[in-house]
């Protein structure tokens, strides 16, 4: 069976970002850029099916700039079998990839679709749900497990309160959380090897998807900086500063 | 740290992606213990070969990425170096000294048998110049190895051996013929060889994580066949050797300077004296932009000369002046940075302490301050 991998370029999780001087966004500028972390478990959990012997090919797929070529020979590198860059210089917008990603599921046919839950530079959470809707297939989402057997694929999800386990007739989508796994790193020979392996490129026209962004972003603004903490005399003090100050009581 | 990205393509990006994940992975969680401990565990060279990181500048007919690729090897060795312990990375990396000989001038069964067992991490390899009598004078060494029929038997010792207590292999620069620098051979000697003893592990200022030993040779025969490059030929083949351990040395002064750099920034936004911040001191930001400004420019230098080798371009005197410039530097910044942290620089949990340390070797191995001077001094016709 064929799994399809969206995944997306942003901000190394290492990186402490700034927003920039006009308020207009995230400076960008000479930071280092990675794969999305949920996107590195979404290939990991997608590779460990290959190994299994559930899956016969990956596809890795990704919406952006030219440079985000970089992420998906790193899937590569970690086990995909070929990639597909939409390629774009708009913001991304969950929609909009959403209907890029339904127009690639009608080309390739997946019998899955896994990618993360959520990216950490907009934090939307919205595009497997998106996808889902728009193709019409069932979803799991948040997975913390994931099993394929006979046509079907059940999906472990870590909800409040607990763990929930759906079952899935194939094709559907998961997208996948923290906990589903953790991800390898790219050994230098098949680092090597992805080089070799097939890139395609095509415009969101080719695929009849119109990205531009529906949402505007008014501004921009760094969170406000923690104040340094108090030191109070006794609990009457303590229990008037939460009633009284910080009104929690 | 993205300055003159221009060196790097790629295929060195995703390579020193992955090496910091192995770092942080496989390294970081234990490094503080492993260095109190005086050693790390042996697998770790076959974990570092599963990801090819060992392979880095070595030949692909015996298991290596390729040995013409100067900035893979670069781009890996510093982010190797984020680990914080230079013993540990002298150690994992005591191969890239050792193993050039052997691929470049020994027998082809020595090479076929010997590399690939390295390069795969399941045996170690060194390299064997330094006496007990001295280490920079390469022409004067003592160790004699005389030929009889078709071994030859070697009297002697060697000492400061990175790897020394562990490796199985270990290149060996012996006296073969007259004194001075035309009666010098290499030759590759196996641990467990009769006549050939290691001493214990010696204790050092620094690089705690890596072993170094004292070496033994007592009428110790070693085939014929283990001789690298030709008899008496072996100065050449040292010399040869040096230009990579130097460019080597150059990444992990750089490396020690920069995360001397890194941890003072952080420490200097959260340590308060006389009711704000370190950094909200002038003395302080001067201080630090002085020293990112050294560490800029010793990278950039060494970036280089880097480039100058992959061109194929004879360095020794600019390798020479860039390992120079180079400690000179991470001397200036791993103090700096202890003084930064003030006695809490001074306690082995900050790891400005441990960059201090492990700061001191790197002026002398690989060529001392004072030899890297006499080859430049040299080179200029002096």
């Amino acid at each position: 069976m064929k799994v399809l991998v969206p995944i997306k370029r942003v901000v190394d999780y290492n990186v402490k970002v700034r927003v920039k001087a006009d308020q207009s966004g995230v400076d960008l500028a000479n930071v280092k850029m990675a794969m999305n972390p949920f996107c590195e478990i979404a290939v990991e959990e997608a590779v460990r099916l290959k190994e299994k012997g559930v899956v016969t090919e990956i596809v890795v797929v990704t919406v952006g700039s030219k440079t985000a070529q970089e992420q998906l020979r790193t899937a590569m590198a970690l086990g995909a079998d070929r990639a597909i860059l939409v390629e774009t210089e708009e913001n991304t917008q969950p929609l909009g990839v959403a209907k890029a990603l339904k127009a690639l599921v009608e080309k390739e046919s997946p019998d899955l679709v896994i990618l993360g839950k959520q990216a950490i530079d907009d934090d939307n959470n919205q595009t497997g749900q998106m996808l889902a809707a728009l193709t019409g297939m069932p979803q799991g989402t948040f997975a913390s497990e994931v099993n394929v057997a006979d046509g079907k694929v059940s999906v472990t999800r870590e909800i409040d309160g607990g763990l929930q386990t759906v079952e899935l007739s194939l094709p559907a989508v998961v997208t996948t959380d923290l906990r589903l796994n953790e991800p390898r790193y790219a050994s230098l020979p098949n680092i090597m090897k992805a080089k070799k392996k097939p890139l395609d490129t095509v415009s969101p026209a080719d695929l009849g998807v119109d990205l531009t962004p529906r949402v505007k972003t008014l501004k921009v603004e760094p969170p406000a900086e923690r104040q340094a903490g108090i030191k109070v005399a006794s609990v009457e003090e303590l229990v008037d500063k939460l009633k009284n100050e910080a009104k929690v009581i | 740290m993205n300055a003159s990205l221009d060196y790097f393509n790629d295929t060195h990006r995703m390579v020193r992606d992955s090496v910091r994940k192995f770092v942080e992975k496989e390294i970081l969680p234990h490094i503080d213990a492993w260095e109190e401990a005086g050693e790390f565990p042996r697998e770790l060279y076959s974990k570092a070969a599963e990801t090819g990181l060992l392979g880095i500048g070595h030949p692909e007919a015996y298991g290596g990425a390729g040995e013409n690729d100067v900035f893979m090897k670069v781009a890996a060795s510093e982010e190797l170096m984020r680990c914080t312990s230079g013993g540990l990375v002298a150690s994992l990396g005591s191969l890239d000294i050792g193993l050039p000989p052997v691929w470049k001038w020994g027998s082809e069964e020595l090479k076929a048998r010997v590399v690939p067992e390295v390069l795969s991490g399941k045996k170690i390899a060194a390299l064997a110049i330094t006496e007990p009598g001295g280490g920079s004078d390469v022409a004067n060494l003592r160790t004699r190895a005389v030929r009889d029929g078709d071994h030859y038997v070697v009297n002697g010792s060697k000492t400061f051996i990175t790897s020394g207590v562990r490796a199985d292999y270990y290149t060996v620069a012996v006296r073969t013929g007259d004194t001075g620098f035309g009666g010098v051979s290499l030759l590759l000697i196996e641990k467990g060889t009769p006549g050939f003893s290691v001493g214990r592990n010696l204790k050092k200022t620094g690089w705690w994580a890596s072993d170094t030993a004292e070496l033994f040779f007592e009428d110790c025969r070693v085939p014929a066949s283990h001789l690298i490059g030709p008899e008496n030929g072996g100065f050449f083949c040292i010399m040869t050797n040096f230009q990579m351990e130097r460019l080597m040395l150059c990444v992990m002064a750089n490396m020690t300077s920069q995360l001397a750099l890194e941890a003072s920034l952080d420490y200097v936004k959260q340590r308060e004296a006389f009711g704000r911040t370190l950094a909200g001191f002038q003395v302080t930001r001067h201080k630090l932009a002085e020293m990112a400004t050294l560490v800029e420019a010793s990278r950039e230098f060494t970036y280089r000369i880097a480039a100058k080798i992959q061109a194929g371009q004879n360095c020794v005197k600019e390798i020479s002046m860039a390992k120079n410039f180079a400690t000179n530097v991470s001397d200036r910044l791993t103090y700096d940075a202890v003084q930064l942290f003030g006695g809490m620089g001074f306690m082995r949990e900050s790891v400005v302490e441990r960059l201090a340390r492990d700061n001191r070797i790197l002026s002398i191995g690989g060529g001392t301050y004072e030899i890297m001077n006499e080859v430049i001094a040299k080179q200029m016709g002096l």
